[in-house]
């Protein structure tokens, strides 16, 4: 009885302690994360007046959200192309991380020297330097996507995937950027497996191909999984985003404007959650039975 | 010698058990190179634009090679810049936020590894929480909150959430120190308790020490982060710091503002060889921090932990 007293003490004790090192963070969380999400899921039920003294507020129950769903043209709009567009910039960014990782996993000479180049994005990325590029024009493959051939082929197609496609062309460089961390994710989990699977199966006859795909990939789905979800949120957090400036945009309108950027703010995590979530079924490992 | 036979040039040019090829060599650099050439695209065609003069802008038979090395886009761009000055703050921006969240980071990243509590996982579940919630659903009563305070425009706007580890990106740095501190080994921890130190003592004389790669990493990171941000920075930062991508963003007008359109003369006016100019004075110091801390850079996604477990 004394001892599991003891022990019992004991674990109060350790638990303060961890509290301690943690409570730094609750706090911080409670005030910065928590009361700001509650006090923004309140604006976005309101009509929220700007006066000199603060801010007033007027009920307005989901006013705001059958305004940035049914009325507002470009808000659907936007979302929907920001869902299309990462739809189709995960699977690129993923399949290109995973070619350059797998490239750079081979000793060879210069192989620090690639490495520094496809990370390198990652350390300029900001809004303004991409916007300045993008201007530029030179986010896309050069001599691609100005090429009569593609223009026609891009013509021809049916309305549903021209946007998307002409997306791909203007903006191909720019989806590579952000695969700089998923180029290094993919190369830490390559370098964990087990050499001596390989060599087993060489010596059963299986070509560097099969050896691919029936040890390679499986073995990295975990990863890919991880390279999914970060990509999604990269994608989604670019302060370029266009639903982000149009949400942003819309902020500092003087009649309700507030209340009206919240619901879209809200809605649009809504949409990334679903996109994570969907992310999550399609990749997540399989138990086998 | 050897002979040079049959066999020796295949295993020469395909490779053998020990090494690499010719053959799958030069396909490696190939890919490598073209794929390498079209990732750094755009620098490239940046940083030939920004040596460009006027004149070869609009002579059609210069695409790579500017005729001369013209150095007066980056003396405008260095003045619409306000270039020292941006430069100063910007560092400011980036640098003390980050120290004050790595350390913030640090704590919690050790309180998560080294006890046993009630409620951890739900801990874990908000750290990832703040990683996926955007900005935008936060971001305003923070900014009313700041304006009543009369903090906009103020450092301590992004200072004081960074002290308490919601600066930007905390959670990925939660997660370095997490796996940084577990693999503290646990004798070393006793036995300094048996010496009669006290929890915190422990983890600065005996945590700390071993944690600097992590906080290097950490540290790199987050200036690097703190520094490109520019949707937060804008929000509670605009009209008192400038910052050298928030300049950036507003460069056209600026410069407008230097060299008034209607008064300069036609080569005086903004091309894109003064934006590609002030685009690479933004990004200088972080290429130069880059490559002289790449290493950093390059080894640090292993000690996140975010490739597996």
């Amino acid at each position: 009885m004394a001892k599991t007293g003891l022990q019992l003490k004991f674990r109060v004790r350790e638990a303060l302690h961890g509290y301690s090192f943690v409570s730094l963070w609750v706090i911080g969380f409670v005030l910065f994360t928590a009361v700001p999400l509650a006090q923004t899921f309140l604006y976005s039920l309101s009509t929220v007046k700007v006066a000199v003294t603060g801010i007033e507020l007027t009920p307005a129950g989901w006013q705001n959200y059958t305004r940035a769903l049914l009325t507002d043209p470009t808000f659907i709009q936007l979302l929907v192309e920001y869902a299309v567009e990462t739809a189709v910039s995960v699977p690129i960014v993923l399949i290109f991380s995973m070619i350059v990782a797998l490239f750079l996993n081979v000793d060879f000479r210069l192989r620090g020297l690639f490495r520094t180049i496809f990370f390198l994005p990652v350390v300029i990325t900001s809004g303004p330097v991409i916007r300045e590029l993008s201007a530029q024009g030179v986010t896309s493959v050069p001599q691609v996507a100005s090429s009569p051939l593609v223009q026609q082929v891009v013509a021809q197609l049916p309305t549903l995937l021209r946007a998307p496609v002409q997306y791909l062309l203007t903006s191909f460089i720019l989806i590579l950027w952000f695969s700089g961390v998923q180029i290094l994710i993919y190369l830490a989990g390559l370098q964990k497996a087990d050499r001596s699977i390989y060599e087993a199966a060489a010596v059963d006859g299986a070509s560097a191909w099969e050896s691919f795909w029936k040890i390679t990939l499986p073995s990295l789905s975990t990863t890919t999984l991880v390279n999914a979800l970060y990509t999604v949120i990269t994608l989604s957090h670019f302060s370029e985003n266009k639903v982000i400036t149009y949400i942003y945009s819309r902020t500092y309108d003087v009649e309700g404007g507030i209340g009206f950027a919240s619901a879209m703010a809200f809605i649009y995590s809504l949409v990334l959650m679903l996109l994570l979530l969907g992310i999550y079924l399609l990749l997540a490992p399989r138990s086998r039975d | 010698m050897r002979r040079w036979n049959y066999d020796r040039i295949r295993q020469v040019l395909l490779g053998s058990r020990s090494r690499h090829g010719l053959i799958p060599l030069a396909l490696l650099y190939a890919v490598l190179i073209a794929l390498g050439f079209v990732y750094l695209y755009p620098l490239l065609y940046m940083a030939v634009t920004s040596f460009k003069s006027p004149e070869d802008l609009l002579n059609p038979m210069v695409q790579w090679v500017p005729t001369q090395l013209y150095l007066g886009n980056y003396l405008k761009a260095y003045r619409v810049l306000d270039y020292p000055e941006t430069l100063f703050s910007t560092v400011l921006v980036s640098v003390v936020p980050t120290l004050l969240q790595v350390w913030a980071c640090a704590l919690v990243g050790y309180g998560l590894a080294r006890y046993r509590f009630w409620g951890k996982s739900l801990l874990f579940l908000l750290i990832f929480a703040t990683f996926i919630i955007p900005p935008q659903d936060t971001v305003i009563p923070q900014m009313l909150t700041y304006r009543r305070l009369g903090l906009l425009g103020n450092n301590l706007a992004l200072i004081i959430p960074a002290t308490l580890g919601q600066g930007f990106k905390s959670a990925i740095f939660i997660l370095i120190f997490y796996q940084n501190f577990l693999s503290l080994p646990r004798a070393l921890e006793e036995s300094a308790r048996l010496d009669g130190a006290s929890d915190f003592a422990i983890f600065t004389r005996i945590a700390l020490p071993g944690a600097v790669p992590a906080f290097i990493v950490s540290i790199i990171f987050s200036v690097v982060w703190y520094w490109n941000e520019t949707y937060l920075t804008t929000i509670f930062l605009e009209g008192g710091v400038q910052t050298l991508p928030m300049q950036l963003a507003k460069f056209t007008q600026a410069y407008e503002n230097l060299y008034p359109p209607g008064v300069v003369n036609i080569f005086d006016r903004l091309n894109e060889a003064v934006k590609m100019s002030g685009t690479f004075l933004t990004i200088l110091p972080l290429l130069v921090m880059y490559f002289v801390l790449q290493r950093w850079f390059v080894e640090s996604i292993e000690r996140s932990g975010l490739a597996g477990e």
